[in-house]
């Protein structure tokens, strides 16, 4: 890093320096300018194709493409200069005099490149009215993706994303001239675990989601960083929403972790978060049957099983579980011989996108297990069950209960159920308390390399639903062993400063592409 | 034309020998594509997607990949064809010196009607093709593998006789 | 001897020598016709001494740019780290050009003397000779050729007795005009469809397989056993008009004149005495209306401009045109031109590979425009819009397709303008116009 040689240059009038070897387009986000582009992508190879990205280089005739061109030593570079302006103005028109202008019933309506470059630079009417256009019929690629050719800019990025990335060249262009289109083998489908890539790499509306047909308009959603729980890789992922409703999820750029990819297993773990079948109360079991009560009455109660116990614990958590909650229920548990266990779901076998090391779909199926360990939890589910019988306190936070009978509960006499949806064993429970999912709440998780990542709330949790931190903080306080906490951030700085695998970091230093453990130990 | 049956593959005994032959040639197994397509067009007159799936597998490619070159170059039959292929120059040195005439010639003579179909008899299929780079013999006609300079539509009736 | 004509009192017979006589396609009879020295001689010779030998020649490419061929050459790694390539261009295509057809079918030897030794020249393992798919018979008289050179030793693992190894193997194309493209004929060898590559990288430096190639044109290399063996200063002698053309060109006739073919001329030769003289001038009662003399890539020329241009890079630049690959195109008075460079533009639209968006939909918008104005459909302003088209279709794109399509419309519309004019204001009948492109 330190020896890299910097190249200085002035894009419209700002001057950037840069390492030796970025290209113009490149530099220029470095001056706040974006130079509209089509083909290129920062996770594809270059193609140089789409022609979008003239743009003027003093002392050079021609224009050149800001994609593919090299930063030179004292370059003065104009992105919005009259020649330039007029050749993508062009390039536009080329691209419409068949493109279908069907943006009303296209998806891609409101984020499309496209639209968004003829607003910004196009022509204002069509000198091409007195042609038929192009007309080819809807195909369907397999998995989750459609293909509109009749909307296609033959940017070629679904190709080489499939060829060079994905490393399995299921997509190519076909014929040639202005009648190529994407194609694919009949006996061929794009069923790719990381195929669903292409829909998100194509600038305008001709690779589309079967799973988002027609679900929502661009502008109706809100977009929120969130982190993908699918599996311990950690993709950062943003949750779409539209009127407290996930209707999507999208990949969401870390060089670190995902570059600009999720797979579609992740691209379609989203379901749950909008279940209907939520505990929107807490409840409190009388005569063996859970009835609603209020926060006030749950938490005291909350408190009264936890502090009128000692002897042994056993904390259930979920390997989806923020650090945060981890961290609150190890708390919560001090003063007793604890039991810390998780359980997670383990497949035969990784599916990883081959052209970006490091990156997989991961074997293990939970994406909080390094943080689970590194605050002591174990992965020794059914030992951790055994140890109920007998235990004065047993704590469940978001584990579905399957293989627990509803029995075992019963019988620990103290045992506090805290999840989203209620399964069978959970009503054995003295106590359940409701508390928001992921997409509901602030926290951080650990990925299998170490990386703590933030995620933000991006819907409203049902009813009295609460975030676990908020739910354990409140109880310690009514043991009078803590504060009211106000915000995850609050409670991840508590954890900074009691666990040592992550001092030093902070929601302020995460940032939202997270750091490791071991650099935050470097930095300390 | 007869009937697609069983798909006969192409890369086996001698042509699988001559294959290899090629691949030798290239530091890159992909580079003896083109050759490997035009034996399967040698075998079957046309390159179908059995044959992309069989290429495929012998140069270690995806027949989605070998579909776009296909479609790429214009000489690989993406359909059957007439038993006698037939391309007319009409690009410009030729086009002035009379080469629609002679396509139409053979549209009339072959009874083929329209370009690009093949006649009722399954003998020929006519189409116009872009410059064939012997324009100095004005009207140069590929006939499968042949290139008959100086075609004139008077001398078509005997050429397609010679090709019935 | 002369094919199809006898040669005219007025040619410069170096590389046409022997065009016609059937018995040169041997190697026999090549070496009977002094054949094979050449390569001797630069095999004894340090690689570096054959490229500064043609470098001082003033050989310059024939398969279009007119780039110094020698200097091309010295662009290839001194230091050899990895493989390095030879690829032979003959995949002729440029309408209105058939030379390195005619070098291949009749003297196939010299176009493989000439790549052995640049091959040396350059220390280059491989060559590989692109030829066009459709040229079936000089690809077999090439493939015969290769053959009978292996078989007598100039090929193979002790190429003449050099101890040298030389290999070279065709490879036939399927089918695209772009594949005449230096970067697209890389992507063809390698089994990919005939897109240019973007450059940097140069082949020079990363070439067919990635590794340095160095490509020239059939006539080009063919020019290069005489340099060697008549020595640079008398290639550099033959020049008529710029000492920086110089040596003889192939010109290959086609269109409306008593007889077309191939006819060689020493750099600087008029171009109306080679229509009027060597070609006999035009059909029995029509007269030169235009002419392309380059390749249909080149603008075209009106009569006076065809009449006092000089046949060589500069002289063209002259007129407003290029040299090209020495294709010319004769048009007379009973030619259409609206109608022709509609063709024209319609060969270009089916060749684009499809990459660049001012050359894939450009060219395409182009022909129905032109059809429409056959049509006659046309408004006045339709010929402001070809010429902006047309100007957006030029210096934008990865290779020349589309600017060569752009300079037919540019240069029609300048010089034949009331020809347009004509069809639109109805006073000419709207021809019949096939729809489509392709």
């Amino acid at each position: 890093m330190a020896d890299q040689a910097l190249v200085t240059l002035t894009i419209e009038g700002v001057e950037v320096s840069v390492p030796k070897g970025t290209t113009i387009l490149e530099a220029a986000k470095q001056a706040g300018v974006l130079i509209p582009h089509y083909c290129y992508h920062p996770g594809l190879p270059i193609a140089g194709v789409c022609r979008m990205c003239l743009i003027e280089v003093e002392g050079t005739p021609k224009l050149q493409i800001g994609c593919a061109t090299e930063v030179a030593q004292g370059q003065v570079v104009k992105v919005f200069g009259d020649e330039a302006l007029k050749a993508r103005e062009s390039v536009l028109e080329f691209l419409l005099i068949n493109h279908p202008l069907d943006c009303p019933i296209c998806d891609q309506a409101g984020e499309c490149e496209l639209q968004n470059y003829v607003f910004q630079e196009g022509r204002s009417n069509t000198r091409y009215a007195e042609y038929a256009k192009r007309f080819s019929p809807v195909e369907d690629f397999g998995a989750d993706v459609l293909y509109v050719p009749n909307r296609c800019i033959l940017c070629t990025r679904c190709v080489r994303f499939m060829e060079h990335v994905a490393e399995e060249p299921v997509l190519n262009v076909s014929e040639r001239g202005d009648r190529a289109f994407i194609g694919i083998h009949p006996d061929a489908t794009l069923d790719h675990e990381w195929a669903g890539n292409v829909v998100d790499l194509c600038p305008v509306g001709s690779l589309i989601s079967k799973d988002f047909l027609h679900k929502a308009r661009a502008w109706e959603l809100d977009r929120t960083p969130s982190v993908c729980t699918g599996c311990s890789q950690g993709c950062n992922i943003n949750l779409d929403t539209r009127s407290d409703v996930v209707v999507r999820i999208r990949p969401r750029p870390n060089p670190e972790v995902n570059r600009h990819f999720i797979c579609d297993t992740g691209r379609m773990h989203y379901r749950w978060m909008n279940r209907g079948d939520r505990i929107e109360a807490p409840l409190i079991s009388r005569g063996g049957e859970l009835q609603a009560t209020d926060w006030d009455h749950a938490l005291s109660e909350a408190a009264r099983l936890v502090s009128g116990s000692g002897g042994r614990a056993v904390v259930l958590i979920s390997p989806n579980a923020s650090n945060e909650a981890m961290f609150l229920a190890k708390r919560l548990v001090a003063q007793f011989t604890a039991t810390l266990a998780f359980r997670v779901e383990r497949v035969d076998g990784e599916i990883p996108l081959s052209g970006v090391p490091g990156l997989a779909l991961r074997a293990e199926r939970a994406a909080n297990v390094a943080g689970a360990t590194a605050l002591g939890y174990r992965d020794d589910f059914d030992a951790a069950v055994q140890a109920i019988e007998g235990a004065s306190l047993v704590i469940v936070v978001a584990d579905d209960l399957e293989g627990v009978s509803r029995e075992a509960l019963q019988k620990a006499v103290n045992a506090v159920y805290i999840g989203t949806i209620l399964p069978d064993a959970a009503r054995g429970a003295a106590l359940v308390l409701p508390v928001a999912n992921t997409a509901e709440e602030d926290g951080t998780l650990v990925n299998r390399d170490g990386r703590v990542q933030r995620y933000l709330q991006a819907k409203s949790a049902p009813g009295m639903a609460r975030p676990v931190w908020w739910v354990l903080g409140e109880v310690l306080k009514e043991l009078g062993r803590g504060e009211s906490l106000f915000s995850a951030d609050e409670a991840f700085a508590l954890m900074a400063e009691a666990e040592g695998s992550f001092r030093g970091l902070s929601y302020a230093n995460l940032g939202m592409h997270g750091r490791t453990m071991s650099e935050a130990r470097v930095s300390v | 034309m007869e009937q697609t049956t069983e798909y006969a593959p192409v890369f086996t005994g001698d042509n699988r020998k001559r294959l290899d032959e090629v691949l030798a040639r290239y530091p890159a197994k992909r580079a003896g594509l083109l050759a490997a397509l035009w034996m399967v067009q040698e075998q079957h007159g046309w390159v179908s997607d059995e044959a992309m799936a069989e290429t495929a597998d012998v140069l270690g490619l995806t027949p989605s990949y070998i579909k776009g070159v296909v479609t790429f170059y214009t000489m690989y039959h993406q359909h059957p064809v007439g038993k006698t292929f037939v391309q007319v120059c009409t690009t410009t040195p030729c086009n002035i010196c009379g080469a629609e005439e002679v396509v139409e010639a053979f549209l009339e003579h072959t009874g083929c009607g329209d370009l690009g179909a093949t006649s009722p008899d399954g003998k020929f299929t006519v189409i116009e093709v872009e410059c064939l780079g012997a324009c100095g013999f004005a009207t140069p006609v590929m006939m499968n593998e042949d290139v008959i300079e100086n075609v004139t539509p008077e001398k078509v009736p005997d050429l397609v006789k010679q090709y019935s | 001897m002369g094919y199809p004509h006898k040669p005219h009192e007025k040619e410069t017979v170096i590389l046409s020598e022997y065009f016609g006589d059937a018995e040169a396609r041997s190697y026999d009879g090549w070496v009977k016709r002094g054949g094979y020295k050449a390569l001797k001689a630069s095999l004894e010779m340090q690689p570096a001494e054959v490229v500064e030998i043609v470098k001082s020649s003033g050989l310059r490419g024939r398969g279009g740019a007119g780039f110094p061929t020698g200097v091309k050459w010295s662009f290839m790694p001194k230091e050899k780290s990895k493989p390095h390539y030879l690829c032979c261009n003959a995949d002729e295509a440029e309408p209105g050009t058939f030379k390195d057809r005619e070098i291949m079918r009749w003297t196939p030897h010299a176009l493989i003397e000439g790549c052995a030794i640049a091959q040396y020249a350059i220390q280059a393992e491989i060559t590989y000779i692109y030829i066009r798919g459709e040229f079936t018979e000089p690809l077999r008289i090439m493939q015969a050729a290769l053959d009978d050179a292996y078989g007598n030793g100039v090929l193979g693992d002790n190429a003449m007795g050099s101890g040298r190894r030389l290999d070279m193997y065709i490879h036939r194309g399927a089918g695209a005009y772009i594949c005449g493209e230096e970067t697209a004929l890389m992507n063809s060898i390698e089994g990919q469809r005939g897109n240019p590559r973007i450059r940097p990288p140069f082949p020079a430096a990363s070439g067919v397989f990635g590794m340095p190639t160095t490509i020239n044109n059939v006539e080009t290399l063919a020019a290069v056993p005489h340099i060697i063996n008549r020595g640079p200063e008398w290639y550099k002698s033959l020049s008529l008009n710029n000492e920086k053309s110089c040596g003889t060109k192939l010109f290959s006739v086609s269109g409306h004149v008593q007889r077309p073919g191939n006819y060689e001329v020493t750099m600087g030769f008029p171009l109306g005495e080679l229509i009027n003289d060597l070609c006999g001038g035009m059909r029995q009662g029509r007269t030169l209306k235009a002419c392309i003399p380059g390749g249909s890539s080149v603008p075209i020329l009106n009569r006076e401009e065809t009449e006092s241009c000089l046949l060589d890079y500069e002289g063209c630049v002259e007129m407003g045109t290029m040299l090209g690959s020495g294709g010319v195109i004769v048009f007379d008075d009973s030619a259409d031109m609206v109608y022709q460079t509609m063709r024209l533009a319609r060969f270009y639209a089916h060749e684009s590979c499809a990459q660049c968006t001012q050359c894939r939909e450009g060219t395409g918008w182009t022909v129905r425009i032109l059809e429409r104005i056959l049509a006659g459909q046309g408004e006045p302003k339709d010929l402001d819009l070809l010429l902006d088209l047309a100007d957006q279709m030029t210096g934008k794109t990865i290779c020349v397709l589309s600017d060569s399509c752009a300079a037919v419309v540019i240069s029609t519309i300048k010089r034949f303008r009331n020809e347009f004019e004509a069809y639109m204001a109805g006073t000419r009948e709207p021809g019949v116009v096939a729809a489509g492109v392709g």
